[in-house]
Order: C-alpha cells, then sequence, then structure tokens
C-alpha cells in the first residue's frame, strides 16, 4: 500500500495511506492516549483525551479519528496538548464519583491511568453539580453505576455495532447525558442478552458484573456445605492476564491450586461438561439427520446467544440443540451422579462455576435448570470474580504450584478444551459424530475450516457419504446475519454454532479487562483461542466420547446418549420472548 | 412541466395579478375616484373595466389602477387621474366603460392622450 | 380579474397575535357589501415588521395597516375598499406624513434595506405556486437546465460571492464544486431549516412567505452537483412553515417543477421533508445529517466532510435557507449583480432579526457593509426610552457583544469575526445601559449549556462549569482566581470541543470580557452589578427624606420584608427584601432607589 510522510514532533514518520494520527504515531513509538477510542467499534472522538496539535489546523484535533496527509506535521506532546488532556480530565472528575479506592476497577482503570499520567493533580478543581444518576441492577448479571460512567459510549458502540443488539444507548442531552435503555427501563426489563461485553470494553468501574463472591466465601466457610468448583476452558486462557501474565498464558495449573487455597472442596473441570454436551448433541445431531428433525441444528452452549435467539429469533428455538449448556450438564450431574456416589444430599452441595461470561449468571436462573429439585449450579463467578477471591485471600498466584484437577469430574479430553473458542465446539462435535456415523476412526482430528477469529465460517464435510454443511458464528452481529441468510433460504446448512461473544468464550463478557490501547493493537481472541488449541493438540484424548470418565458415567448411570435419564438431567426448554417488552 | 414556454404562459398570466402589488415610482397609476359620488354616478363599472383591461394587456408592469376618494368635482364624476412619472396629471371625466376602454387603448397603450375625455376639453373650468 | 389585492400577513408572528381572524372577518364583510368579485384578499409570509402585526397592505395603493383588529375590518372595506378612502388613522404611522401618505419603501425601516432573499415575503401568497412563477419563479431552474452546465452554475455561484448564511459564512460554490468532484452513485442536496439561534426567525420567514424559492434552488444545486434527492430539515415548532413547505413540494410535483425529466431536460429532482424535534445541535451539519438518517442527532468527526461522505455515506451539500433564496436571483440576474452589493469579500445582503431593546423588532434585510449604526438608528428606529446604546450582540450563542465603540464597523462576516463576534444566522440582540454584561453571557451559556449534545467532554462538563462560574460572579460569591478559572476554560472549550457548537460556546463570555471586564470585575470585588439587573447583589431602599410613610409599598410587598408605621418612613427588612421591584413600582412618590 501506498505509504505518506508525515513529520511527528519533528521526526519523520512514514505510514500507509488511510492511516490516522493515531496509528502513525504508535509507527514512531509513541502511543497518543486514548479512552472512547475503539478500532472500527467506537470511532466518535468524544472524550477528546487523544487531541494533538497540526500545522494550520484550527483548533486541536482528535487522532483517533484523523487521517494523515502529506506533509502533515503533527506534534503530539506540547504544553499546549499536555494542558488540554490535562483539564478534558480533570472535567471528567468533576463529574466522576471518585471513591477510586476501593472500585472494583481499582488498578486496572484506563481513566485512574491516565490521570496518573497527565499527573492530575489536582482531581476537584472543576468540582460542581454532578449528573443524577441512580444505580441499575435490575439485570441478573450486572450492574450499572453511572455515577463512574464518562460517556466514551464504549459500552454501547459494541452493543450495538458488535452485538447488533443497541438495548443502552445515550438518554438526555448536555450535562444531563447519561448511557441507559429506551423510556428508562431497567437493563433486566430489555431484551439485553446479558453478553457482558459492555463491561468488557467500559474503561472504568461504571460496568462491573454483580459480584457474589461474598456469597460464595459465605458458602466456604459453611461447614455444613460441600463446595465444588468448575471452570470454564477460556478461563484458564485468561486468567493469569489479572496478575499481569501476558496475553495467551494457560494457568491451569495455577488456577487448580488457587481455587483449592480459597477453600472449595472439589476443583471440577467444566471440560467434563463439554465431553458430555458433546456425547448428547452429536447424538441429537445424528437423531435429527437421520429423522427429518428441524435443521439446521445450532448449538445452544452459550446463554447470551440463547437469549438472543429467543428475544430476536423466536420463531427458531426449534432449530436450538435441546441440550443444557456445559455448565448446567455438569451441575446437573453434579448434584447427581456425583452426589450419590460421594452420598452427598444434593441439597448440602453447593456448585459454583467460574467463567469467561456474565450470561452464565443469567442461566443458572432459568426455567428447566434444576434437574435435582435444586439449581444445577448456584454460583456462577467471571473470571475477574475469581481473580478478586484470589487477591481476597492474599494468595500470590504467580508464585503458587501447578496442580491437577479432582476426579472424575475433572476428567477431560481435548475435544473440550477448544469449547472455548469459536469454532470449538463444531470441531469437538464433529469428531464424535463422524466417527459414530462412519465407525471408523478419523484419520485427523482436526477440522481447521472452523478454526480462527472470523465473525462466520463455513464448510462442507463428507461424512459416511452424506454431505454435510456447516456454519460458525460468533459475535451477535454475525449470528443475525448468518441466521437471516438461513431464514431468506439464501444459506442451507445441517449444523450451526453461534457464540454470542466475537470470537467465542475466550472472549466472554466475563474476561479480565483489557485496556483500548490494547484492544486497538491486539488480536486478544486469537492469544487466547491458541492457548486452547495447544492445550487440545497436547492431550492424550482429543475426542469427547473417549474421555474414560464419560463412559463411566454412561455405562453406570446414565445408558446411552439420549436417554430417558440423559434427558431428565441434561437437556432443558426455550421460551419465545419479545424485543423490549414493556 | 415539459418545457419553458408552459412557465413563460403562467407566468404571464400571473404577472397582471401579482404586478398589481409593485411599489415602483416608474409605474403609471390610474386613479379611479371611489368616494359616494363617484360610485353613484358609475364609477365602479368604470374602475373595474380599467382594471381587468390593465390585466389583460399585461399592462400590469408598467400601470396600476387604483382608486381614491373625493376629488371635489362630483358633477364631472367619473373621474379617472392619469398619472405619469414625469408628465403632467390628465384628468378624465364623466367616464363610463366605453370610454374606459379607448383610453386604455389610446393613452395607457399608444400614449396619445384622449384630449376629447379630459377635464380641459369641457372647458367650462380652466 | 380583482382590482385591489390585500394581503394580510399569515406568518408566525401575525398569526400569533391574530391575522387568522383578520381573514376571517375581512371575507365576512366583503362578502357582505359584495366586493368579493372586485378584492383579493391573500395571505402572505412575513413583512419582516413584526412588532407591527397583525399587519395589513391595500394595493395597489400600498396602504400598510399596522396592528389591524377585527373591529377596524368593516370600517376599512367600507372606507378603503368601497369608497377609496384610506383610513389614516389605522395606518402604520411612519408611512403617514404632513404632506400625506408616503409609501411603505420609503419608511425609514425599509427604506435602507434591500430585499433579496425576502423578496416574496410578504408579496404573493405562498402556497400558490402561480404567484411564484408570477414574479419570476422556476425562471432559475428553467435557465439553469436549458442553458447552463452544471459547471456553469457553479462558476456563477462562486463568481457571486455568496457565502453560507447560516453561521460559517462556507463560499456557498466552493461547496457545490466540492461535492460535485466526488463521484458516487448517490447524492443528496440537504437544506438545514432547523434554524435554533434565541431571537432568529428568518429562515422560518422565508420558507413561510415563499417557500419555492428554497425548492427551486434545491432543484439549481441538485443539478449542479448531480444530486436527484433533497432532504429539507425543519424543525417540528415550526407548524406553519412545515405546512407551507408540504403545500409547495406537493404543488411543485403536481407541476413536474419537481419528480422526473423536468423542463423536458432529462434531470430529475424530488425532495422529502424530514422534521426535526429543535435540538440546537441538530442545525450542525454532521448532526442534522445524523438526525435524517435516524439517529440520535450528534455531530460526527470531520473529515470525512459531507462532501466526501455526507447523508448516508454519500457525497451531500447542506446550505441554509436563506443561502439558498438568493440562489434563484444569482442565477437571473448574474453574479456581477450579486457581486456589485456589499462588502470585498461579503456580497449580498444579509438578513438580521432585531430585538432587544429596539424601537423596531422584526426582521430586515441589509446590504453587507451597513454599519451597526444604520441598522439600529435608522432601520430599527433607535433605542426606546431615551435609553443608551450598549451593545448588539450577534451571532447568537456562538457570537459575541459589539460595544459602540464599534457602532460604525461595516457588518460583514470578517468585520465581525475580527472584533471577537460572528454573523451566525443573524440575530442581532440590541442592549443598552440596564442590560448586565455578565448576565447577557450567562443567558447564552444557560442555552448552550441546556443545548449541548453531552457527546463531548469539553461541551458537555466544561460549558456547565463556566455556566456555574459564571452563577458565582453573578451573586457575588467568586473571586478573581474564578474568573482566571473561566477565561482558561474559555480557551480549552474552544480548542478541544468537537463541533463548532463546542467550539464557539465560550465566545458570548470571552467577547464580554473583551469589551466589558470591568463589570466583571465589578460584581467579583466590590460585589455589584453596575446595570443593577444581578438581583444577588442589588438591594432596594427607602430615602427616608422622600418617603411619606403612606404604606402602599408595604402593602404590596409579597414577603412582608417592608416595616413601618404610617406617615413614618418605612425601611425595608434586607434579609426578608426578594428583589421584586414590585415596591418601587408602586411607590408615588420616588422614594424607593436600587443600590
Amino acid at each position: 500500500m501506498e505509504n505518506i510522510t508525515i513529520k511527528i514532533n519533528g521526526i519523520e514518520v512514514s505510514a500507509p495511506k488511510g492511516s490516522t494520527i493515531l496509528e502513525a504515531a504508535r509507527l514512531a513509538h509513541i502511543e497518543i492516549p486514548t479512552l472512547c477510542f475503539l478500532k472500527e467499534i467506537n470511532e466518535i472522538a468524544a472524550c477528546r483525551i487523544c487531541v494533538v496539535e497540526v500545522k494550520g489546523a484550527r483548533s486541536l484535533v482528535t487522532s483517533c479519528v484523523y487521517p494523515i496527509n502529506e506533509g502533515m506535521e503533527v506534534w503530539t506532546n506540547t504544553p499546549k496538548v499536555l494542558d488540554s488532556r490535562k483539564k478534558t480530565l480533570q472535567l471528567l472528575l468533576s463529574n466522576h464519583n471518585r471513591s477510586c479506592l476501593s472500585c472494583v476497577r481499582s488498578g486496572n482503570c484506563e481513566l485512574q491511568k491516565l490521570c496518573k499520567e497527565l499527573k492530575v493533580d489536582d482531581e476537584s478543581l472543576y468540582d460542581g453539580e454532578k449528573t443524577p444518576s441512580e444505580i441499575d441492577d435490575s439485570a441478573a448479571h450486572m450492574i450499572r453505576d453511572n455515577s463512574k460512567c464518562i460517556l466514551c459510549r464504549r459500552c454501547s458502540a459494541v452493543c450495538e455495532k458488535v452485538q447488533g443488539i443497541g438495548v443502552i444507548g445515550a438518554n438526555e442531552r448536555g450535562f444531563a447525558t447519561f448511557i441507559g435503555s429506551a423510556f428508562n427501563m431497567g437493563l433486566g426489563e430489555t431484551s439485553c442478552v446479558s453478553c457482558g461485553q459492555c463491561i468488557a470494553v467500559c474503561p472504568t468501574g461504571a460496568l462491573s458484573e454483580k459480584d457474589c463472591t461474598a456469597q460464595v466465601f459465605a458458602a466456604i466457610n459453611d461447614p455444613t456445605k460441600h463446595v465444588i468448583v468448575q471452570t470454564a476452558p477460556a478461563v484458564r486462557a485468561a486468567l493469569g492476564e489479572a496478575f499481569g501474565l501476558p496475553i495467551g498464558t494457560n494457568v491451569e495449573g495455577k488456577m487448580v491450586a488457587a481455587l483449592r487455597r480459597i477453600g472449595f472442596d472439589k476443583v471440577f473441570d467444566t471440560n467434563f461438561g463439554a465431553d458430555l454436551t458433546i456425547m448428547e448433541e452429536a447424538h441429537e445431531f445424528i437423531e435429527r439427520v437421520q429423522n427429518g428433525g428441524v435443521l439446521p441444528m445450532i448449538t445452544s452452549c452459550s446463554p447470551g446467544w440463547i437469549k438472543y435467539c429467543e428475544h430476536y429469533f423466536p420463531d427458531m428455538t426449534e432449530n436450538l440443540s435441546s441440550c443444557k449448556s456445559p455448565q448446567q450438564m455438569f451441575g446437573a450431574i453434579a448434584k447427581s451422579y456425583y452426589a450419590e456416589k460421594m452420598g452427598w444430599d444434593p441439597k448440602d452441595i453447593v456448585s459454583v462455576s467460574v467463567m469467561p461470561c456474565t450470561a452464565k449468571k443469567f442461566e443458572i436462573g432459568r426455567d428447566d435448570e434444576a434437574a435435582n429439585g435444586v439449581p444445577d449450579v448456584d454460583f456462577s463467578l467471571t473470571t475477574r470474580e475469581l481473580a478478586r477471591m484470589i487477591e481476597h485471600v492474599g494468595l500470590r498466584f504467580l508464585d503458587l504450584p501447578d496442580e491437577e484437577f479432582d476426579m472424575p469430574l475433572g476428567m477431560d479430553t481435548g475435544a473440550a478444551v477448544i469449547f472455548g473458542a469459536t469454532g470449538g465446539v463444531m470441531e469437538a462435535a464433529l469428531r464424535t459424530a463422524v466417527e459414530t456415523l462412519t465407525g471408523e476412526e478419523l484419520p485427523s482430528v482436526d477440522f481447521k475450516e472452523v478454526r480462527g477469529t472470523q465473525g462466520i465460517k463455513e464448510a462442507t464435510y463428507n461424512v459416511a457419504g452424506m454431505e454435510v454443511k456447516v456454519a460458525v458464528a460468533s459475535g451477535l452481529k454475525n449470528a443475525k446475519e448468518l441466521l437471516e441468510a438461513v431464514k431468506a433460504g439464501k444459506a442451507n446448512y445441517h449444523f450451526i454454532e453461534i457464540m454470542g461473544c466475537p470470537g467465542g468464550c475466550v472472549n466472554g463478557g466475563g474476561q479480565p479487562q483489557q485496556p483500548g490501547y490494547v484492544r486497538n493493537t491486539v488480536d486478544i481472541r486469537a492469544l487466547r483461542a491458541k492457548v486452547l488449541y495447544d492445550a487440545d493438540e497436547n492431550s492424550q484424548l482429543r475426542k469427547s466420547h473417549e474421555n474414560p470418565a464419560i463412559k463411566e458415567l454412561y455405562a453406570t448411570y446414565l445408558g446411552e446418549p439420549g436417554s430417558e435419564k440423559a434427558h431428565h438431567l441434561l437437556h432443558t426448554t426455550y421460551v419465545k420472548r419479545k424485543v423490549n417488552e414493556i | 412541466m415539459k418545457s419553458l414556454e408552459e412557465l413563460k404562459a403562467i407566468r404571464a398570466k400571473m404577472q397582471g395579478q401579482v404586478g398589481l402589488r409593485a411599489e415602483d415610482h416608474t409605474h403609471t397609476r390610474v386613479v379611479v375616484g371611489m368616494a359616494t359620488c363617484g360610485i353613484a354616478s358609475g364609477a365602479r363599472p368604470v374602475l373595474n373595466t380599467l382594471a381587468d383591461e390593465v390585466q389583460k394587456r399585461n399592462l400590469t408592469d408598467k400601470v396600476s389602477v387604483t382608486q381614491t376618494g373625493c376629488i371635489g368635482l362630483c358633477k364631472y364624476e367619473p373621474i379617472v387621474e392619469v398619472l405619469e412619472p414625469g408628465k403632467p396629471k390628465i384628468t378624465y371625466i364623466k367616464m363610463n366603460p366605453e370610454k374606459a376602454l379607448t383610453v386604455v387603448e389610446q393613452h395607457l397603450v399608444r400614449g396619445q392622450v384622449v384630449e376629447e375625455y379630459t377635464l380641459s376639453a369641457a372647458g367650462d373650468i380652466k | 380579474m380583482y382590482r385591489s389585492h390585500v394581503l394580510v400577513c399569515g406568518g408566525t408572528g401575525c398569526t400569533s397575535s391574530g391575522s387568522q381572524q383578520i381573514i376571517e372577518a375581512l371575507q365576512k364583510e366583503l362578502e357582505r357589501v359584495g366586493l368579493t368579485d372586485e378584492v383579493s384578499v391573500v395571505q402572505t409570509g412575513c413583512h419582516g415588521l413584526c412588532a407591527l402585526g397583525p399587519i395589513m397592505i391595500v394595493y395597489p395603493d400600498a396602504s400598510f395597516y399596522s396592528m389591524v383588529k377585527v373591529e377596524d375590518i368593516p370600517e376599512i372595506v367600507s372606507e378603503h375598499l368601497l369608497k377609496g378612502r384610506v383610513v389614516t388613522r389605522l395606518l402604520y404611522k411612519e408611512t403617514v406624513t404632513a404632506s400625506g401618505v408616503k409609501a411603505l419603501s420609503d419608511t425609514d425601516f425599509y427604506k435602507k434595506q434591500h430585499r433579496i432573499a425576502l423578496r416574496n415575503c410578504g408579496v404573493i401568497n405562498p402556497e400558490v405556486i402561480e404567484e411564484y412563477i408570477g414574479t419570476g419563479g422556476y425562471a432559475a431552474l428553467g435557465k439553469v437546465l436549458t442553458e447552463m452546465t452544471p459547471d456553469d452554475v457553479i462558476k456563477t455561484i462562486m463568481d457571486s460571492g455568496l457565502r453560507g448564511r447560516g453561521g460559517g459564512g462556507f463560499p456557498t460554490g466552493l461547496k457545490w464544486k466540492l461535492a460535485k468532484q466526488n463521484e458516487a452513485d448517490q447524492k443528496y442536496v440537504c437544506c438545514n431549516a432547523d434554524e435554533g439561534d434565541p431571537g432568529a426567525f428568518m429562515d422560518r420567514s422565508i420558507l413561510e412567505g415563499d417557500p419555492h424559492a428554497v425548492l427551486e434552488a434545491m432543484a439549481i444545486a441538485g443539478y449542479a452537483i448531480g444530486a436527484n434527492q433533497g432532504y429539507i430539515y425543519v424543525r417540528a415548532e415550526y407548524p406553519i412553515a412545515v405546512e407551507r413547505l408540504k403545500i409547495a413540494i406537493a404543488q411543485a410535483r403536481e407541476a413536474e417543477l419537481l419528480g422526473k425529466d423536468i423542463f423536458g431536460s432529462g434531470f430529475d429532482f424530488d425532495i422529502d421533508l424530514r422534521l426535526g424535534a429543535g435540538a440546537f445541535v441538530c442545525g450542525e451539519e454532521t448532526a442534522l445529517m445524523t438526525s435524517i438518517e435516524g439517529n440520535r442527532g450528534e455531530p460526527r468527526p470531520r473529515p470525512p466532510f459531507p462532501a466526501q461522505k455526507g447523508l448516508f455515506q454519500k457525497p451531500t451539500i447542506l446550505n441554509n435557507v436563506e443561502t439558498y433564496a438568493n440562489i434563484p436571483q444569482i442565477i437571473l440576474n448574474g453574479a456581477e449583480w450579486f457581486a456589485s452589493m456589499g462588502t470585498e469579500k461579503s456580497k449580498g445582503t444579509k438578513v438580521f432579526a432585531l430585538g432587544g431593546k429596539i424601537n423596531n423588532t422584526g426582521l430586515v434585510e441589509i446590504p453587507m457593509g451597513t454599519t451597526l449604526r444604520t441598522v439600529i438608528e435608522e432601520i430599527g428606529g433607535g433605542i426606546p426610552n431615551g435609553k443608551k446604546f450598549k451593545a448588539a450582540q450577534t451571532g447568537g450563542p456562538s457570537g459575541g457583544c459589539i460595544p459602540a465603540s464599534h457602532f460604525d464597523i461595516p457588518i460583514d462576516y470578517d468585520n465581525l469575526i475580527s472584533i471577537g463576534s460572528m454573523m451566525g444566522s443573524g440575530g442581532m440582540i440590541v442592549m443598552d445601559e440596564d442590560n448586565c454584561m455578565v448576565d447577557i453571557a450567562k443567558f447564552f451559556l444557560e442555552f448552550t449549556v441546556e443545548e449541548s449534545c453531552g457527546k463531548c467532554t469539553p461541551c458537555r462538563i466544561g460549558t456547565k462549569r463556566m455556566l456555574e462560574i459564571l452563577t458565582k460572579i453573578t451573586k457575588g460569591q467568586a473571586t478573581m482566581e474564578d474568573l482566571d478559572k473561566l477565561e482558561k476554560l474559555c480557551y480549552y472549550i474552544k480548542e478541544n470541543s468537537a463541533c463548532g457548537l463546542g467550539q464557539t460556546a465560550p465566545n458570548p463570555v470571552l467577547s464580554t470580557l473583551r469589551y466589558f471586564r470591568d463589570e466583571y470585575i465589578a460584581h467579583i470585588k466590590d460585589k455589584t452589578c453596575p446595570a443593577g439587573v444581578c438581583k444577588a447583589l442589588l438591594s432596594y431602599r427607602i430615602d427616608p427624606d422622600k418617603c411619606k410613610g403612606c404604606t402602599l409599598c408595604a402593602r404590596n410587598c409579597p414577603n412582608g420584608a417592608i416595616i413601618g408605621s404610617v406617615k413614618n418612613p418605612h425601611i425595608i427588612d434586607q434579609e426578608k427584601c426578594i428583589k421584586c421591584g414590585a415596591c418601587m413600582e408602586k411607590c408615588r412618590f420616588g422614594a424607593i432607589y436600587k443600590k
């Protein structure tokens, strides 16, 4: 591509035509600070933190969106620029709830970091009236505290542009502006799908998951309870980030060690539930194909996707696999099969999950997710909450030894671990379905066509003489595009995997927050997914039906996949909802 | 509208109407006495004839027909005064619609004063 | 054919003062005396002298009746329309002289005006397309489509020197040229009729009085840049303008002056209305387009500029109503004609909405380069009650104050900028010695704070903090450090705001600081408001030498703050006084004064 030469702070920089000043500066090793900017998602130049001086310009310009021109001269750090940024921060602080010391984001708050960098020594300079705000805790999964909101609009941009939902946006105007839902509905009353992508991109403490670490600690401290925990595959791929490790570090062993030291009685792996899901789902798929069931069949692991389907494609809930998600399957088995094995009353079991997801908090409260008369899962924590628990009890995470999951519900295969990445469920299901249908061992377990972070992927496989057309979508806007094509008859598939979050669970709304400049420069999804694919590659067993613990479960308890008992414990139902029903 | 001619036709037709509202001192003003005396002796049809004829002949960009009160020469009513910029005032007396048409034709179009209708032709006041 | 036309103003101002009832009464009375075939009643747009409404003009003699009442109608009909005797008593007094009745165009208010944009306002019936055609309407479009290339049109507009009348003064021809240069499958022509400056209403008047001029100009613009679709973004608070626009669009479509193959030229153009909800920010071009697209009206970053990616990401031009109203006349009379009026860099005329402390409030259209003195003393008829001129505010909340020292400056874009104000859309608010300049700055800032869209930090929070400091000043609670903080915030907001509205929001403060800094300092250091406006800083007192002890003030005080017995001087309890001024108004002895 054609390059353009400009001068930044007097130094010549050559950057591709079409680059912004921000991008060109990066090539000169200058990171201009940003707050609102998210590349291709929120390019609105609202916060004004990234202002720079451009020769000949009438006023300061926002480097995040301003394209470079040949011969342009830019200064990124003049007194005027630095003073302007400082004043912008001071103005934001004048309308900000500055209870920073104990804020959930203290330490990784982007506003706090900038205030330090720009030496905002007088944080109360412009103090005056504050915009009235209320805390919205109407949703099952999250809390909005607008007193900490800086109106960067990243949340509403992600909701609309990435997820195609748009249940939040700016209300009122001027100083009274706040982010909320239409007609001031609480988020819980809207068709919010609980994906939590808004929380993941929030630079401050305005958005956070509903924290239930206190209840979990209380259960742990209750001697009458058996507190068991399961962790989703994507958690081990991101938890380390909360402790300063590079993105893409697998911390499975330290995570298990930490959970044990926090006091969980048993530390299990959601991967067990994932392998179980594949057994049921592959069986259901074969059943549908062979008996003329509703096709395409769509996966049901992602509760954000499920809620989205119920609100926005209610006519397609029959396409959803009736399988519970791995979390819920695990929970149902833990309180039945495992409880029996251990001689525990299911009522005395507190089943906790650690998920990369906020929608799981909604999922545990859904109807038909309590197979044993008690909720399959009692508390669903996000990866961030787990990190907070680790900090809270004073564990030096990086120094912990690597430990192994407890058995038998900690037994897994490589097929399960890739559930955390987009395409993983499809690949795992194909490994099992193909072998089941052909009765032969796969020459290669890799289905590389469905891997990668593209929003929509499709592939056709010849399985026992039948052309099986599959598609994979992640991110709900992509899901919408795919489903509309299906509905319009433009695309024809047998099996579709949909994950609510772009890139799948590794990029879930419950994962550690990465600041804007990281999100804008690094493909977090790919780095975290690599952890899972590496783990799969290094696994002895790479097909769910080869998991010995699963085999034993069927042999001794469930019978066959799709058996009555399996149906009772492992399958669920869906409801048809409306959009923003008032 | 598919041609400029159509537009021009509408314009020509309407100019008579809206031209009445011009406030231009280069206009010729035709003033009809419309006081009780004038109306009683038939000023109204004179006024209407003048107004119609001026509009019909598309003279409204040059000529405006207006009314006034009693001029003071009640026995000569209906009276019509023609005031052309830079010229002495011409006063027509004992007008009727036919005479009015002649005045338009002769005076306003061709610029020739219809002497026989004028006050000066009446002779008995000087 | 009618011998007489009675024009009654149907603009918003006159409609509010009862012109519809006047029209009804007039028609009834004409019917009663049998004149309906001879006298035509025409409802027109605004004449400009809104303070005198309802206004009625009788043609051909052009008698200008002002403040007409329904009761006056029978007399006007029987005397003027039937018998030809002008009812002098009811005429606009400026037109009545010792030697008789003078033409309206000879009055001080109209004499110095030059009406191009307003030429048909008050003259034609805006709801009859033929009347517009009768005054030369659509001839410019005809000329453009049959005789000119798009480049000819753009060259004519560029040569005329026409600049945007909506605020910034960007050269209109250049704007068109840039949009023409960008190739695209679809382009748009937009009209900004979202007039939002407090006190400015020229665009409304043009839309109400001459809507076809805007439609014609937009079609010309469409031809010039290669667009087939226009949008008029008009505020819903202008119901009459909206209605007239709807009628005008329907008539133009019916006459095939909008639609397919106009004048057989092969050029298609159509226009749709979009109603705005009256947010000031939607006057900003990118916010306006965002709003037309159906989103929350907020500005978006530029570049890309609308000429590259505007409405629906297509090349778009946006001009305001007054700018468009000039276009057909420029096409018909030529660029030289237009360029012969005005100053070196500001050609043609500008419409101002005169308001505030001035005798003739209303709309005036003056050649660029007319001095403030001419506008205020001659056209505006001076300041009422013999008060002294203090300043004129132009440019609305984005503009500034022009003090008496610049009374003789020729009004044009660049001169106004150089003295710290701006043309804006043409509001002109006159202030006399009784106006407090801090209070004026506060007034405009209150507007900006209220109307900020809330997108960017400097405007959303910065203007609010400015207002808080100003409020402190007007209450006598501010320090000189606050003034310094205020001034620094002004410069910061100018530099850092996302759009023109934020960038200009500090102007009212900066310009009053520039010319009236001593007033700010008086509020801060001496805790007084020199003009006696800021309530917190003034007190009402009773002069014991003048007070007769009549008790009238005490009886009228709403808060029981006046103490005293009959025939003894009274005293005002300053703790209780709410500074409403009722006592001062009531006192018959001039014993109560403000301090």
